[in-house]
């Protein structure tokens, strides 16, 4: 396979999965925004979704202040951010469209429409009242292209790419949101338990489709630590740190076949770091260090893949 | 019911399925009678289908011009452009019969140059014309093959008599929609080609693969071969990857390829793989930018020197533009005497060379009926149709020539045949013509059928699709 068919493929399915993981924060976040709380912890809120999104400075630069009207259409629909949905199903249909000859024709269909569709959005519609519908859209067309991916490529090295890509894509969100939800929320760990609390955290856990899950896990009480361990440990858990690596590292095996490549090794030792891992340990280093360095290690495993695979000068 | 009494045909017009005198002909006398007897809803219930699978296939193609390019569905007709098994062997004959020929031509250029010193063909036309190419000189490619995929284009005018309006040696488009459109017509009526022996062409691409191995450098039991493309914002660029893919060979484009140790090779996930035949579908001038233009992002450099030492084999070969030059077209009939020593089976049209004095004259005289071409042109861009124009088109035009007459060629307006087509008053005759492709390499070839395409405006005879034509499937019967 060419390199940059391997290139094409993996950015493909990052993009599509980057596109789902903005529509789910902002879905969490429109949420939360039904809940009655203080102006401060409102807008923090929707501060830490920028940062998740890695987004800050460029809103800061475009919009200002921050409130809720401005964040959905900078991360939905604004075409000059680079990560706004509209620009990652721009990026994933212009990857696909140099696949026609490698990805099956129902993918095609389904990036391209899904990207028809939003280009001809109405901005009106998703900034008044239809935006939760619009994110709705946005999951239900991931979750269709993840599905017809799977059901009808061939499983060969390209299947494996598009693997990577979506499980690095995951991997890095899931750090990236856990990191800034931890800092704003534990503030207000005092009332561990507590309403508030409980949305809180719960938001989270909703926007990465484990709400249901912690509960069946623990029955117990929505509380921070939990909830970080069933996002980073828990191999059964989608969008869990370990099961994005185990599905990274099968994924590369099938690309390395036993071939001492350099980023099956770093894909190893961070697959160690979290499996064979402790909570404990993870709080006492600080739960903050532990995931930043996650998310060096994921984009640096990433660039590895692409020296080794891709062969981009 | 449609009615074939209103269908009729243009007087003094040749009409594939009517002849000239409004009667079916027999070849076509049973898919009359299903015509006829199909409802008008249930035609437009199949055309409205077909509209539906080309989108979903997602074959369209891109029109350069306003807003830099748009994607547009090319229109495609339900009602086939139908041949007897007897006319086809003729055109076949007479097609590869050209392209033997051209070839034997492009060798003679490079080498000895027999027929320029034979006075049949002027020297400076061949040797300062900007598609002679001097890096090939004394190059020989393998099997002394030039032109690998070349693509005819054909208009009948009577029943007997078909005409080439041009030979297609650099890259010939199409040969997609030749294999779209049949797979759309067998889904649409395959009760029709269960019944009727209509010759298959999707075997197309197998042969074009089977050609391309044979053309490798010697002495490789497995070639490799790869489809060049300029990249996805190229107008045929779905082609490209159609074609690679029925291949089954990768769709590379320059930035994928490098050139060391005297070899060409890919970047795969498997590390560098040598590669041995390039189809290109790129022109001469971006393949390499170390030897032609060095601001071109499209090619690879350093890849003249790997094809000059043998190493690679690019078809079709470089500087075979020079023969489908329509200032070399008007010679092709001789260039077939002084090869094959035989007589053209398929004739030229009657071409006025404006590099002339005298054609000149004739043609600023009669611009008004005559079909005038730049001689470097392609894809009916920057042509005049002077029956269609307007006084001020053609006096722009008049200027254009009076400035750089060696740049046109003029012929007189060539009465198109017409086929029966779908438009919005029903079924009306409207002009084709053809475009079969020859493959050249372990041996010279054509399949059954090719490229139908058609003029969908009343009485129009431009039938390019960048220029708002249409195609229909070619069925070839019983070959």
């Amino acid at each position: 396979m060419l390199g940059r068919t391997a290139d094409s493929l993996y950015w493909m399915a990052r993009y599509a999965e980057r596109a789902e993981n903005v529509a789910r924060m902002l879905d969490v976040g429109s949420r939360m925004g039904l809940i009655p709380s203080s102006p401060e912890v409102q807008n923090s809120a929707w501060t830490s979704t920028l940062e998740i999104a890695g987004a800050y400075e460029d809103y800061e630069r475009l919009y200002g202040v921050v409130d809720q009207e401005s964040v959905i259409r900078f991360l939905s629909i604004d075409r000059e951010n680079p990560s706004s949905i509209w620009s990652c199903l721009r990026a994933a249909r212009e990857n696909a469209r140099a696949l026609r000859g490698t990805i099956t024709t129902e993918m095609w269909e389904v990036v391209n429409s899904t990207w028809l569709e939003i280009r001809d959005i109405d901005e009106q519609v998703v900034l008044g009242t239809g935006y939760r519908q619009f994110f709705e859209n946005v999951k239900d067309r991931a979750n269709l292209f993840r599905g017809v991916t799977n059901s009808t490529m061939l499983q060969d090295d390209g299947y494996a790419f598009v693997r990577l890509g979506y499980a690095l894509e995951r991997a890095g969100n899931t750090a990236r949101l856990l990191d800034a939800k931890y800092h704003v929320l534990l503030p207000s760990v005092e009332d561990v338990g507590g309403a508030v609390d409980y949305y809180q955290w719960g938001a989270l856990l909703r926007s990465v489709s484990a709400f249901r899950a912690y509960h069946k896990i623990y029955s117990n009480v929505i509380e921070p630590a939990r909830v970080a361990e069933l996002l980073i440990m828990r191999p059964d858990m989608p969008r869990s740190l370990l099961s994005c690596l185990n599905e990274a590292c099968t994924a590369l095996d099938a690309l390395c076949l036993g071939r001492p490549f350099e980023c099956r090794r770093q894909a190893g030792e961070l697959h160690a770091d979290i499996a064979y891992g402790r909570m404990s340990d993870i709080f006492n280093r600080g739960l903050h260090e532990f995931l930043t360095e996650v998310v060096d290690d994921c984009i640096a495993l990433g660039q590895q893949i692409q020296r080794d695979f891709m062969m981009l000068a | 019911m449609v009615d074939t009494k209103n269908i009729g045909v243009t007087p003094g017009v040749f009409d594939e399925w009517y002849g000239t005198d409004g009667n079916p002909r027999e070849l076509v006398a049973a898919f009359d009678r299903w015509l006829q007897e199909m409802p008008a809803e249930d035609i437009q219930r199949r055309r409205d289908e077909a509209d539906l699978l080309f989108r979903r296939l997602g074959i369209t193609f891109i029109v350069y011009g306003k807003e830099g390019g748009t994607e547009r569905l090319i229109p495609f007709d339900v009602i086939p452009h139908v041949f007897g098994a007897d006319e086809w062997r003729v055109l076949e004959k007479g097609a590869i019969q050209r392209v033997r020929a051209i070839n034997q031509f492009l060798y003679d250029i490079y080498h000895d140059r027999e027929i320029l010193k034979a006075g049949v063909i002027p020297l400076d036309l061949i040797l300062t014309n900007s598609f002679y190419e001097p890096q090939m000189i004394d190059f020989d490619p393998p099997g002394g093959i030039y032109t690998h995929i070349s693509g005819i284009d054909l208009v009948r005018v009577s029943e007997k008599d078909f005409y080439v309006l041009e030979d297609n040696l650099r890259a010939p488009s199409g040969v997609s929609y030749m294999m779209e459109n049949r797979e759309v017509m067998m889904r649409l009526y395959p009760d029709i080609f269960a019944k009727y022996p209509i010759a298959p062409v999707n075997h197309y691409t197998d042969d074009l693969l089977r050609n391309l191995r044979a053309s490798a450098p010697q002495a490789i039991d497995e070639p490799t071969v790869v489809v060049l493309t300029p990249g996805f914002y190229n107008s045929a660029y779905f082609e490209h990857a159609f074609v690679a893919d029925q291949m089954g060979v990768e769709l590379v484009e320059g930035r994928d390829m490098f050139v060391r140790d005297g070899f060409v090779y890919m970047r795969t996930t498997e590390g560098p793989r040598r590669i041995d035949v390039i189809y290109r579908r790129i022109d001469d001038e971006f393949l390499d930018p170390l030897a032609f233009n060095p601001t071109s992002m499209l090619g690879v450099p350093g890849l003249l020197s790997v094809y000059r030492s043998g190493n690679v084999t690019i078809a079709n070969a470089m500087g075979t533009g020079v023969a489908d030059d329509k200032s070399v077209y008007p010679y092709v009939p001789d260039i077939i005497k002084f090869y094959l020593d035989e007589e053209p089976i398929l004739q030229n049209v009657p071409t006025y060379m404006l590099r002339r004095p005298d054609d000149l004259k004739y043609a600023l005289d009669h611009l008004g009926e005559l079909v005038t071409k730049e001689v470097h042109g392609a894809g009916g861009y920057g042509m005049l149709v002077g029956p269609a124009a307007t006084k001020d088109e053609i006096e722009a035009y008049r200027a254009r020539i009076e400035a750089d007459p060696a740049g046109f060629i003029s012929q007189p307006t060539l009465s198109l045949s017409t086929c029966p087509t779908f438009v919005d008053s029903g079924i009306a005759p409207r002009h084709i013509d053809l475009r079969p492709y020859v493959l050249a390499g372990e041996s010279y070839s054509l399949v059954p059928g090719g490229l139908t395409r058609v003029a969908l405006t009343e009485g129009s005879l431009v039938v390019n699709s960048s220029q708002g034509g249409g195609t229909k499937d070619t069925w070839v019967m019983g070959v």
